[in-house]
């Protein structure tokens, strides 16, 4: 029986899980926290698939294809279009609770982007009651579950550049423990948390399944691109879902005017408030005229946030608004079976990059994307381990990693990390944000190669073996400035712009020069970045 | 602003001045700039994660939906194992829904009225934050108690009009399970998702009547036999 060891618990992670047990295989999902944790319960809008007669799948592909500004790849997508209803049918038939239209129907709504109303809900918690669901489902099919389990490194027989498991830390012991497996599947998410307090994203949101990935030979894609949400709060970036603009909200500016097409794709509508708040100071989202009673309904957690957070309540007020930085578009490049370009490591959800979301992902495409591809992957993955058992050879990686964790409290700590990943957001948030610079990002690079040589200074506090949240914080921060001098780089290389990257000083598409992928990766430690198509 | 934060058996006091800001927000301050030995669990910051869930006061807030006064006193979410300062073992989470079978054995395709979906709307919101755990006062008298989370989301597949097949769940929640309840309703307000567990538990207990089980503890001493199904 091959196994096969899942790093992360998010909606990719515990898909894959479901798909590779039914495929035979032994099931491990190794996770830095509970699985119903994940960034997935975040996600409020849908999930989009082509159901009844009044729409059809060519206009799911057009509309995913266009939003995607060249980047997405045709067959992948088709793919995931095609697949869509199957998609649904199955997270019915594993009970998730879908919202109902009069006719008895799942009810879907238009998001931005969109032809047609697809994006099949429930409620605005979507995501919630999906991660929830697949996680029962977990338990039912008998999936082990490691939590409390920080990814360090990928364990890979460098000969052969063929994965063999990874090693973690065990949070709540101290202790440094590897995993070994046939295939290796990261479902750890994106690396949005690096905009820190203007991200919309969880905290854990950290990347440290792409740079472990990267640190262990694999390929990134698309770095630079980062979808920026239009509607966050404006103090404390907590998402407004883009349903309330579906549902019919308005976008208004210090005038009380009306400024842009609501409903046009996120890259279009994020640059326009942003353009909005530089020239008049504020913008605000008002749904006051949907109704108490559809508010209540439709959209409880807005109403609850917007007063826990901004002290308004949008039954009665405009809910003041910035745009934020919410998905990564970029990541871990891998085939049409999910593997990357490490043997035996697979990568799925938005830590992988499926070329599905191009430059700009749609509303509604990225739980479809991580049931479609969670369920392709998760039985490509045992398919490779069965027919490619891994060997228990030793591996340098847990040794390597155990004196990691253990020279890491002797760092000298005469700098401040937080405060230095404060800066890294900031600087982010206003350089590589939605409007770039050749200037501006190489500012920010300047910046990041800084905090490299200065890391040694930093370190963890708290030196306590049980428990340490301080050491995690610290170990994330650096996945974070690894990924940043990534992104940063990609973002300096593409002298154009296109879909969430927009470059002031080269405002148009360059598709002669720039219509291919983004490829990064590392030699010996160095960065490389190619354009590859 | 002064609180006071339990670590361990001692009580730790944190001043800040900081107003009209989350707890989680105080929290992440102190962690950040005063003392980053202070541990906790969070995530989203908004409500759906359900990883900071504490006591305030003695009862159960989500620190991300909580603001602090002056004087409050912050202690980890009770019945779990304490692993350091507000962070608690959450083993027990997935030991529960494994016990009661709380999942889907096969949920048909087709038509669902809005009222039907909406009569497991609420139950669907559990965000699993342990805080109805934390105040049920079974766990005192029985730590095995499949408890309230738990037996909401049995009954929330159980009335779920597309499930095929409950039986088993209902036979998983007849020991350590309905019965063990007392119905003091302790659960209910202290539900960040306004889910009341004792009235699922009240429903299960009479699907379980109208199905032919009966209450165990009232067959104890009583010497009455109605003849019902025995397990």
């Amino acid at each position: 029986m091959a196994k096969v060891l899942i790093i992360g618990s998010g909606g990719a992670g515990l898909v894959s899980a479901l798909s590779a047990s039914e495929a035979g295989a032994e099931v491990i999902v190794a996770s830095k926290t509970l699985a119903t944790r994940s960034q997935t319960s975040m996600a409020q809008g849908g999930m989009n698939a082509v159901l009844g007669s009044d729409d059809a799948i060519e206009n799911h592909i057009e509309d995913t294809l266009r939003s995607s500004a060249g980047l997405g790849d045709e067959s992948q997508i088709t793919f995931m279009c095609e697949r869509a209803p199957e998609a649904l049918r199955w997270c019915n038939s594993i009970g998730l609770p879908f919202s109902r239209d009069e006719s008895g129907e799942i009810a879907r709504r238009r998001l931005g982007g969109a032809s047609a109303p697809r994006a099949c809900y429930a409620q605005d918690y979507t995501g919630l009651k999906l991660l929830h669901t697949l996680y029962d489902q977990c338990l039912k099919a008998g999936v082990e579950f490691k939590n409390d389990r920080f990814l360090l490194n990928l364990s890979v027989d460098e000969s052969t550049n063929r994965v063999l498991g990874a090693s973690f830390l065990h949070v709540e012991t101290g202790e440094v423990e590897e995993i070994r497996a046939d295939a290796v599947i990261l479902a750890t998410g994106g690396y949005g948390a690096l905009y820190g307090k203007h991200s919309t994203n969880s905290v854990q949101a950290s990347g440290d399944g792409l740079a472990a990935a990267v640190r262990a030979g694999a390929r990134l894609a698309d770095m630079e691109f980062i979808q920026f949400h239009p509607t966050a709060l404006k103090g404390s970036s907590i998402l407004i879902s883009e349903s309330a603009r579906g549902a019919g909200g308005y976008l208004l500016n210090a005038e009380n005017e009306r400024f842009t097409d609501e409903l046009a794709s996120r890259d279009v509508v994020a640059r326009a408030i942003h353009d909005e708040i530089n020239r008049g100071g504020s913008v605000y989202l008002d749904i006051r005229h949907l109704g108490e009673a559809f508010i209540n309904h439709e959209l409880p957690q807005e109403r609850k946030l917007a007063q826990l957070y901004e002290g308004i309540d949008p039954v009665r007020e405009r809910i003041p608004i910035k745009p934020a930085a919410h998905y990564s578009m970029g990541g871990i490049e891998v085939n049409d079976d999910c593997m990357s370009s490490v043997s035996g490591l697979f990568a799925v959800g938005e830590c992988a990059n499926h070329k599905t979301h191009g430059a700009n992902r749609l509303g509604g495409n990225s739980l479809l994307e991580l049931v479609v591809f969670g369920r392709h992957c998760g039985a490509k993955a045992a398919e490779y381990g069965t027919k490619n058992p891994a060997s228990l050879s030793d591996n340098p990686q847990l040794a390597k990693d155990t004196n990691f964790v253990r020279g890491v409290m002797y760092f000298t700590n005469q700098i401040d990390f937080y405060q230095k990943q404060e800066m890294l957001a900031n600087i982010f948030y206003n350089n590589v944000g939605l409007v770039r610079d050749d200037m501006g990002l190489k500012a920010v690079l300047g910046a990041i190669r800084q905090m490299q040589k200065e890391l040694p200074f930093m370190g963890p506090r708290d030196k306590s073996k049980v428990c340490n949240s301080n050491l995690v914080e610290f170990i994330e921060f650096g996945n974070k400035v690894e990924l940043a001098e990534i992104i940063v780089v990609s973002a300096i290389s593409r002298v154009e712009s296109r879909g969430a990257h927009y470059r002031l000083d080269a405002p148009i598409r360059n598709d002669r020069m720039f219509g291919a992928h983004t490829i990064t990766w590392k030699e010996d430690g160095v960065l490389c970045a190619d354009f590859i198509q | 602003m002064e609180i006071s934060i339990l670590r361990g058996e001692e009580s730790q006091a944190y001043n800040v001045e900081l107003e009209n800001i989350t707890l989680l927000s105080v929290l992440n301050h102190i962690k950040t700039k005063i003392d980053p030995t202070l541990t906790f669990s969070h995530g989203c910051r908004s409500g759906v994660c359900g990883s900071c869930a504490v006591r305030v006061n003695g009862r159960e807030q989500l620190m991300c939906e909580y603001k602090p006064c002056d004087g409050d006193v912050i202690e980890p979410i009770r019945n779990a194992r304490v692993i350091r300062d507000l962070v608690v073992d959450t083993s027990s989470i997935e030991r529960f829904i494994s016990c009661a079978n709380a999942w889907s054995e096969g949920s048909r395709e087709g038509c669902v009225s809005e009222e039907e979906a909406s009569r497991i709307e609420t139950q669907t919101d559990c965000i699993l934050c342990g805080s109805c755990y934390s105040a049920c006062p079974v766990y005192a008298v029985n730590p095995d108690f499949i408890g309230p989370f738990a037996l909401t989301r049995v009954w929330r597949y159980v009335n779920d009009v597309r499930e095929e097949r409950s039986d088993g769940k209902m036979a998983a929640v007849q020991t350590n399970g309905i019965w063990d309840c007392t119905l003091c309703g302790e659960c209910v307000p202290v539900c960040p998702q306004q889910i009341a567990p004792v009235q699922d538990i009240r429903m299960l207990r009479n699907k379980s009547g109208m199905m032919g089980y009966s209450d165990p503890t009232m067959s104890y001493g009583g010497g009455l036999d109605f003849g019902g199904v025995t397990f």
